[in-house]
């Protein structure tokens, strides 16, 4: 179990949490990688993008399942919810990106809190079941109104303009990079002040002993509800930025297969750690892009040992692994 | 540390530029499809009618050596698409993007193929709109409208039909059909005396079946994906007592393809199909191609799938020659409007407005010959154009 280390007795509460959230420099390091992509690899930028949207993606699953520990197959559903928004508002005469994205969030935050209502009253297997329920019904619902959604074939007809009315979205993904990276910065910001929050520590309780904290005091199905709207909200997020990075919008956005990737990529990443979901995309993303070069058929072979691996010998995944390394040599 | 990030851009650099260099005398073709996922069949018979016109036609056409390079989205994927076609073009290189199994594959890589100004092939992707989304798109497989909208115009004034009823898959190409068969059959005066929809993944007819039976009409129009439903259907219908000759169905043609024709048996007797390529079709070109084929495939023979590929290389090549080996998207896709040529599916050509496909459409009747069944082509509609353009 990831309990966060006891404080010690010299440190008062509010400063132990300041030292949680203190920046390492391995994350100075990670955001500087992130920029890399820009100078060193030009060529693998619409690559970096879809790292940069599944990445928010994973973050967002992460804040559910890794800290509240509702365990999701569904979440594709906020993606999807985002990307068509986003999608459709922009066919319909509102290409403006980052109002549009805004909307996209707020309008999956909406369903997500509405939602909520149903996922806090059930818990472990009926959890899974109801969303992936919940899944599917989105997945239909959109398959049946193919008046709005263009059903199968995919969305049309989208029209974004270009960022601040200057940076047009170009071929080689300059403009769509940067766009999702500093989406997702942003996003990670917020879910990093949260989780080193005393609602982030809430959340965990409930994660750990869902039982107790009822007794001491604590609303678990308020919190619950929070943690979940927020997370639909950047889901949809990481959706509108697929739909307006691509200007495409397909309903495998709201397929199960997007709910389960993201899942094996917190599994690879590590799940209860932010840079989990990230380092989870990575890893998936550039696994998949070297496998399926090397043979197009057969790549998920690949994917199946890799995940086999990191599960039996990395059980809390590959960050989890690094970081049990670097404590053991700092110790 | 400085020195070393010098060398990582020299190097990164060094090979963008050898990659240019090696593209003065080679032709790459960049290849998108569902190699993976639920589509990879159809993906596997589509590059297998791209490699049997390579083993047939040499790899070297103007002087240069095509290069394929594949790429794999793993289904319907339109935004997985659109990031292969971009980094086709610039890691890769690529002067022809090609492929397109799915709809959504195909207008996911449009507006790159736009934007870098590349032709375009798309071999299977059967919506109408596909060829719109690009000035640099040609298309050689078949639409749907342009199967079903020749059969409703048929079944009425041919077969002399005056109602009929309709029964598709809730999906976009069953929605299509639909609605293009109507379309072709409403228009030289006859009657559509109902349409119903049945889920995508659905195995039992019956109670769709019976309602048609309530409403007895002269003729059904079917349509739903392969794999266990043509035999589920069939059955339905025979035990409603709806089959010919009391009955006519009318369907597309991969319903009654070898494949499926084994599974429905007997029920599969009187069928009448509309469709692009007949395997069937006695013909010393497609004969060929059959026999090619098969023998590069343990004996598995060519579908839709594997003309669109087969035909769509033929394009590739002939437009290579017609320009010289110049690969600019804007020679190539002029070199490709009205060209024609001799398939093994028939005569077709692209149509000079909107580079999409004309072609023969084969209406084809499930008879028994020499003790098997199989499709007998009954009517022949030449130069039958896309109806929605």
């Amino acid at each position: 179990m990831r309990v966060p280390e006891p404080a010690p007795k010299s440190l008062s509460p509010r400063d132990w949490m300041k030292r949680q959230s203190r920046w390492s420099v391995y994350e100075l390091i990670a955001w500087a990688a992130a920029i890399t992509p820009f100078f060193l690899f030009p060529t693998y930028l619409p690559l970096a993008n879809q790292i940069a949207i599944a990445a928010l993606f994973a973050l967002s699953v992460d804040l559910i399942l890794g800290y509240a520990g509702i365990v999701t197959l569904g979440h594709a559903m906020f993606f999807g919810l985002g990307a068509y928004f986003a999608g459709i508002i922009s066919v319909h005469g509102w290409g403006e990106p980052i109002t549009g994205l805004l909307m996209a969030g707020t309008f999956a935050g909406l369903v997500g809190f509405v939602s909520s209502f149903l996922i806090t009253r059930v818990q472990h297997l009926a959890l899974i079941m109801v969303t992936l329920g919940l899944g599917y019904l989105t997945l239909e619902l959109a398959n049946a109104m193919s008046w709005l959604t263009g059903g199968t074939d995919g969305l049309r007809g989208m029209n974004r303009w270009p960022i601040f009315d200057t940076f047009r979205f170009d071929l080689w993904g300059y403009t769509a990079y940067s766009y999702s990276l500093v989406v997702l910065f942003i996003c990670f910001l917020l879910s990093r002040r949260l989780v080193n929050s005393s609602f982030g520590l809430a959340l965990r309780g409930v994660r750990e002993n869902i039982k107790r904290m009822p007794a001491i005091g604590s609303d678990h199905k308020w919190h619950l509800r929070k943690i979940y709207t927020i997370s639909a909200a950047m889901a949809g997020l990481a959706g509108a930025l697929t739909a307006q990075t691509t200007n495409v919008v397909g309903m495998d956005a709201l397929s199960f297969q997007r709910s389960a990737d993201v899942v094996v990529m917190l599994i690879l990443g590590g799940t209860g750690r932010l840079y989990g979901a990230i380092l989870g995309a990575f890893i998936y993303f550039v696994a998949r892009d070297q496998l399926a070069g090397i043979n197009p058929q057969y790549w998920y072979f690949g994917i199946g040992v890799l995940l086999m691996l990191v599960v039996l010998f990395m059980p809390k995944g590959i960050l989890g692994f690094l970081a049990g390394l670097v404590e053991r040599r700092g110790k | 540390m400085l020195g070393r990030t010098t060398a990582a851009i020299v190097l990164g650099l060094g090979m963008a530029w050898g990659s240019a260099a090696i593209a003065q005398d080679t032709v790459k073709v960049g290849v998108i499809l569902p190699y993976s996922g639920p589509f990879a069949d159809a993906a596997n018979q589509l590059q297998a009618g791209i490699d049997l016109y390579l083993a047939t036609h040499g790899n070297e056409v103007a002087g240069k050596t095509i290069e394929i390079i594949k790429r794999d989205t793993g289904g319907p994927a339109a935004d997985v698409a659109q990031r292969l076609a971009q980094e086709l073009v610039v890691r890769d290189g690529v002067d022809i993007l090609a492929g397109f199994a799915l709809t959504p594959e195909a207008l996911g890589a449009a507006p790159v193929a736009q934007e870098a100004q590349k032709l375009m092939v798309v071999m299977n992707a059967a919506t109408s709109v596909v060829t719109e989304q690009s000035d640099y798109i040609v298309r050689t497989s078949v639409t749907i409208p342009q199967l079903n909208y020749a059969l409703g115009q048929w079944a009425h004034e041919e077969a002399g039909i005056k109602e009929a009823y309709t029964l598709v898959s809730d999906y976009g190409p069953g929605h299509d059909a639909e609605s293009s068969f109507s379309r072709g059959f409403t228009e030289v005066g006859g009657t559509i005396l109902g349409s119903d929809r049945t889920p995508v993944d659905n195995p039992d007819f019956s109670a769709y079946v019976q309602r048609v039976r309530d409403a007895n009409p002269e003729a059904v129009y079917i349509f739903v994906p392969g794999g266990a439903q043509p035999a589920a259907i069939g059955r339905a219908l025979v035990d409603r007592g709806l089959a010919p000759p009391d009955t006519a169905i009318f369907a597309q043609g991969e319903l009654t393809h070898p494949e499926a024709l084994e599974s429905m048996g007997e029920d599969a007797r009187g069928i009448i199909t509309t469709f692009h390529y007949t395997l069937e079709r006695d013909d010393p070109l497609n004969n060929e191609y059959v026999a090619g084929y098969t023998a590069a495939n343990n004996g598995r023979e060519p579908d839709l799938f594997s003309i669109g590929g087969y035909d769509g290389m033929h394009l590739i090549f002939e437009t290579l020659k017609a320009t010289n080996g110049d690969t600019s998207g804007d020679a190539l896709v002029e070199a490709a409007k009205g060209m024609a040529w001799e398939s093994p599916r028939g005569p077709m050509s692209i149509d000079p407005e909107t580079r999409d496909v004309i072609q023969t459409v084969y209406i084809r009747e499930v008879q028994e010959v020499d003790g098997e069944l199989e499709n007998v082509i009954i009517h022949e509609i030449p130069e039958v154009k896309d109806p929605l353009h």
